[in-house]
């Protein structure tokens, strides 16, 4: 019984300003990268640790400079802004990227073709 | 490996609730946005890894190390991240250390059980002798580091 209380001390202890993704799946996604071999234990982590706080980063700021302020919500298109416009969020702006509507992209392809007429 | 590219997903529900944590109270968080942040979280996982490897190489190992990490977050440019990672990474060490001697102290208490014939309540006792002994045991530890 004392046992038993005695590990949950120690768990909750380390819990508390521990991490709550699971380092075996960032481990997973550490190796798919090809040029990776070994990764030491702290390294691991760290980088968990590293992708919570993006996660809280990405959000917040999102939200703080999003649209949807006003009605409490944190919409797609804020993620989309904050990638395009903040320069430590640049690497995103490949699987972030801007919606537009047809109507707008018709037209900026078509406002293209008059460009490479003119050259 | 990764077998199936649903194991290169963080969890859903892991990441959901970390973005609640972040924002205020009452925030609504579109689905699409949900997974646009955990797909970005992923992609923080693979950039990190090749910036921390790139430092692993220029030192010539081959497995990564904390310092590496530290480096490549400096270069991503998210240095804000640098001194609550240093120190989510002390209080890590501490509870990995605590296990190891948490799991000592069970085999040690095995030990005893089989040897006396105690009841429960003198056995709460000396366990919490023990857990000063390891207290003291443990400063004595570090003034040696500092010593040496």
């Amino acid at each position: 019984m004392s046992d038993r209380n005695m590990e949950e001390k120690v768990e909750q202890a380390s819990n508390s300003k521990n991490i709550s993704l699971p380092m075996s799946r960032v481990r997973l996604i550490m190796k798919s990268s090809p040029d990776v071999s070994c990764i030491n234990q702290d390294a691991l982590f760290l980088t968990t640790k590293a992708t919570e706080l993006f996660v809280q980063h990405l959000a917040l700021s999102s939200y703080k400079n999003g649209s949807g302020k006003g009605s409490n919500t944190l919409s797609y298109s804020d993620l989309a802004r904050a990638a395009e416009e903040s320069e430590t969020f640049q690497f995103l702006t490949d699987i972030l990227p801007k919606k537009i509507l047809a109507r707008d992209y018709l037209k900026s392809l078509e406002e293209m073709d008059k460009d490479d007429d003119n050259l | 490996m990764a077998e199936r590219p649903e194991d290169l997903n963080l969890p859903n529900a892991v990441i959901t609730r970390i973005i609640k944590e972040a924002l205020p109270d009452g925030v609504n968080v579109s689905k699409e946005a949900r997974r646009a942040i955990s797909q970005a979280a992923s992609v923080f996982v693979l950039y990190a890894t090749s910036c921390a490897n790139n430092f692993a190489m220029k030192a010539k190992r081959k497995t990564l190390n904390a310092g590496d990490v530290m480096s490549a977050m400096e270069e991503m440019e998210f240095e804000r991240f640098l001194q609550p990672l240093r120190e989510a990474l002390e209080a890590y060490k501490k509870g990995q250390k605590g296990k190891k001697e948490a799991s000592e102290q069970k085999r040690k208490d095995k030990e005893k059980k089989n040897d006396t014939d105690e009841n429960d309540k003198s056995r709460d006792e000396e366990e919490d002798e023990h857990m000063d002994d390891e207290q003291e045991g443990e400063n004595e530890g570090e003034e040696e580091d500092v010593e040496n």
